[in-house]
């Protein structure tokens, strides 16, 4: 137990002071020392608790995406129907209880029918997306599948991630951690942010922009009394616009969306002097924009920015360059941000800020300040109590602490860990616990020579006796810290990680790294007597 | 140099003597604590009851206007705000809870929290918001199931790694002393009405950790005197090695004492609630591995022949040593 030959202490040492160099960066940082540019510099992260900064939780709904694909199914199916040679002409569309379902005027149609919509149901990949079923042999019902509705959400999902990715890049924050969770959600970190207002403004707007011709036909009183005709829909004015209050009612097909954009900017219109949006159409969508207008020269239409009618002008002159304006109410601010958001694209789905946490900055600093003083008059206490009760095997001990702790924050760095605020109350809790080990050990050897064992058999005795109950104990630790990990979310997983590094660690340095220094002390000083 | 010795040499303690008083004081501790929860009900932060908590800081001011925060938030109607000294006199957190139904509406918890903030510094320009938490329902709704989930699979986890390390006996003594420690903990926090946060689950769980490593080192024990003395009364046997092991116990609970007590006195206020649950559970969980995690054995039965007589070298050099042999 106590041969250590030269290439084991040689190892030995390289492991300890490797790791523990990896911790100089982040204490220069601390300490406000330059690190040379030209070393490889490892810092630990600083949690958002700590450096201060933003964590919002966004959420989609699964109802918003599956009411998304059944409106998009009836379109589909519509155009469909209406392409077919001869037209099949349908009625009593519904899309009551998350189906779509159509009667057939003509019973005779419904082998073409099935035929034209089998193969959109069949999604891109292997899942098929929709089931088919034909009731009294007339009306076809399209039923969403679970699988073609998971994949629906982890695709809007993804796109969901990364429009909100180049929306954040937009506002120019540093460094913001965009992480998807589970099904439905979305992790924003934000680093130094101090006023998540703006981010919540962007985030929160899906930015779909519909154009949709105005329905000339509906009764007045009808629309303000939230009727729509028959093959239109009622839209509420976005607050803020003059009609604020009053509805519009527009055809349900045959608008734009605003996904084909290729450029918004917000301006100010010369003769209005009113904040308006820029927006510029990539080829197909400005060829259809084009074709909207020149058929509808002089009648309304209504721009709708996630379901609210901006404005509803008239169409004075076919739009043809692909280029339009956005009016609508808007400050500088919030043109501004529709501009992002139209640039950075619409969100598949409308996202919801479901937790939100922000430190300020003075806080994250105060807190590393006072965690830092109460670790070091902790680690002087320990100190001091371990060095009175043990004497040299004491200091052994103490060294091995200070290898303990620079170990564990360079790994932190290595692994690209993040340290929060319970993390440093993991840091105070590793140190107490990690002199544990040398405690065994030292009240095992204690006791060893009260027996009489002679010092080398007693030291011997004691490292392998106090080695059992240290494995035990740190295994189950190491259990519990699985399962803190497994349950934590944010600062609690930086305690989690923490506690389980240091397991390792003061194994290390507490059982490994003093018997080096032990068997050492015993072969240099063969002392007959041991102060212990 | 003389060292400091906490225990004396040849300490021998008969703790198992006063088992049952003990035991019976334990049980009740843990009854009361569990009926402490049912009556009081934990005082649940936003993490687990939704809603915001917003930290304020009144730059120019000594001391933070109280009264008329209390009455300015509860004037927003949201119910009556918890508003309380955070840290310095001039800090304060304010809190405010989800009205009902706002578990199904997702960005209701953010909307109040804009809320809120907004009413404050229109009325205090100075007051400097430090941070704010926001949880709606139905996150908070699932904070508390993995909480519950986390605190049951890790006491499951390591009373089974118990059992099969030791003997079932063992496990069932270590998951006694951790659900002792866990109900107390509870019960602490049930009748000081401390703020229950996310942040004190890992605490509780950090208690989980150090209070198993206290009952494995008496067991530890336990197990070798059972192999050693294979006559000796079982009560006995129990008292040398809680006695053999007092000294280590001491020491290190002591160390963790001195490291944990800065951090409660100096350290940031938004750990307190945290460090003051380790250091509550530092204490009830080296009691426990005395006094449940032991007295359980002799009751279950455990004999020397629970665990396979195996001779080692070792154990064949003591018997010699002692001249057993």
């Amino acid at each position: 137990m106590l041969e250590f030959p030269l290439w084991k202490k040689i190892s030995l040492w390289a492991l300890t002071l490797a790791a523990a160099a990896l911790a100089l960066p982040s204490l220069a940082k601390v300490a406000g020392l330059p690190w040379p540019a030209g070393l490889p510099g490892p810092e630990v992260n600083l949690g958002l608790d700590l450096a201060g900064g933003s964590h919002l939780l966004l959420e989609a709904k699964a109802d918003d995406v599956r009411a998304q694909r059944l409106t998009n199914m009836e379109e589909t199916v519509r155009q469909l129907m209406r392409g077919a040679k001869p037209r099949i002409r349908i009625g009593d569309v519904s899309t009551a209880d998350g189906k779509l379902s159509f009667m057939l005027e003509n019973a005779a149609d419904i082998d073409r029918a099935r035929g034209l919509i089998e193969p959109v149901m069949q999604g891109q990949t292997s899942t098929r997306e929709w089931d088919l079923s034909v009731v009294d042999g007339q009306r076809i019902v399209l039923t969403p599948t679970e699988a073609g509705l998971a994949q629906a959400i982890d695709d809007a999902m993804a796109s969901a991630t990364e429009v909100v990715r180049r929306r954040i890049d937009e506002l120019g924050t540093r460094e913001p951690t965009i992480i998807r969770q589970g099904s439905t959600r979305i992790v924003v970190q934000v680093p130094g942010l101090q006023d998540p207002e703006a981010l919540k403004n962007l985030l929160g707007q899906t930015a779909q922009l519909e154009f949709r011709l105005v329905d000339l036909n509906a009764l007045p009183e009808n629309v303000q009394a939230g009727i729509a005709p028959p093959g239109s829909e009622i839209f509420p004015y976005a607050p803020g616009t003059p009609q604020e209050g009053r509805f519009e009612a527009v055809r349900r097909l045959g608008g734009i969306r605003g996904d084909s954009l290729t450029g918004a900017q917000a301006g100010v219109d010369p003769q209005t002097n009113q904040n308006i949006v820029n927006i510029t159409f990539d080829a197909q969508g400005g060829a259809k924009f084009a074709k909207l207008t020149t058929e509808n020269v002089g009648k309304p239409f209504a721009i709708i920015l996630d379901g609210k009618v901006l404005s509803a002008p008239v169409i004075n002159e076919p739009i043809i360059g692909g280029r339009a304006q956005i009016s609508g109410n808007f400050t500088p601010e919030s043109a501004n941000n529709l501009a992002i958001a139209l640039r950075s694209g619409a969100l598949p789905v409308p996202l919801h800020v479901v937790e939100e946490r922000t430190v300020g900055p003075d806080l994250g600093a105060d807190s590393i300040r006072k965690g830092l003083i109460a670790m070091a008059i902790g680690s002087l206490a320990v100190i001091a109590l371990m060095i009175a009760s043990y004497g040299r095997f004491g200091v052994y001990a103490t060294i091995a602490l200070v290898f303990n702790v620079l170990m564990l924050l360079g790994l932190m760095a290595l692994g690209n860990f993040t340290l929060t605020l319970p993390g440093i109350a993991g840091f105070v809790i590793t140190i107490g616990a990690a002199v544990d080990a040398n405690v065994l050990i030292n009240e095992r050897i204690r006791e060893e020579r009260k027996r009489g064992r002679k010092v080398v058999s007693a030291v011997e005795t004691g490292y392998k006796e106090a080695s059992r109950a240290i494995w035990d104990a740190n295994l189950t630790n190491f259990i519990a810290g699985v399962a803190l990990f497994a349950f934590g979310s944010g600062p609690v997983k930086g305690f989690a990680v923490v506690l389980v590094l240091g397991l390792f660690t003061s194994v290390f340095t507490g059982v490994t790294l003093t018997r080096m220094w032990v068997a050492g002390w015993l072969r240099r000083a063969r002392p007959t007597d041991l102060v212990i | 140099m003389k060292l400091l010795k906490l225990v004396p040499d040849n300490t021998n303690i008969k703790f198992l003597k006063v088992r049952v008083p003990f035991f019976v004081v334990s049980l009740a501790l843990i009854l009361g604590s569990w009926a402490a929860v049912a009556v009081k009900g934990l005082n649940f932060g936003v993490d687990f009851a939704g809603g915001q908590e917003v930290r304020l800081t009144f730059t120019e001011r000594a001391a933070a206007p109280i009264p008329e925060l209390r009455a300015l938030v509860g004037g927003l109607g949201y119910g009556e705000p918890v508003v309380q000294e955070f840290g310095a006199p001039n800090q304060v957190s304010i809190r405010v809870r989800l009205p009902e139904k706002a578990e199904d509406t997702p960005g209701a918890a953010t909307a109040i929290g804009d809320r809120v903030i907004a009413a404050i510094t229109a009325k205090y320009p100075d007051a400097r918001k430090d941070g704010n938490d926001t949880v709606s329902g139905k996150v908070a709704g699932e904070f508390r199931t993995s909480a519950l989930l986390a605190l049951l699979a890790a006491m499951a986890a390591v009373s089974l790694y118990i059992w099969v390390r030791f003997e079932w006996q063992f496990g069932v003594g270590a998951m006694f002393a951790l659900v002792h420690d866990v109900s107390l903990t509870l019960g602490l926090f049930a009748v000081t009405q401390m703020e229950f946060s996310l942040q004190i689950v890992a605490a509780v769980l950090a208690i989980i950790g150090y209070s198993l490593n206290d009952t494995i080192v008496v067991y530890d024990r336990i197990r070798e005197n059972l192999k050693k003395y294979r006559k000796m009364p079982l009560n006995e046997l129990l008292d040398l090695s809680v006695n053999e092991t007092l000294a280590r116990t001491v020491m290190t609970s002591l160390t963790l004492f001195v490291a944990l007590i800065p951090l409660l006195i100096f350290g940031p206020p938004s750990l307190f609630g945290m460090v003051a649950a380790i250091t509550f559970g530092l204490f009830v969980g080296t009691y426990s591995s005395i006094y449940m995690a032991g007295p359980l054995l002799i009751w279950m039965g455990v004999t020397s022949d629970s665990f396979v007589p195996r001779e080692t070298a070792l154990d064949r050099q003591e018997k010699i040593a002692r001249g057993e042999a």
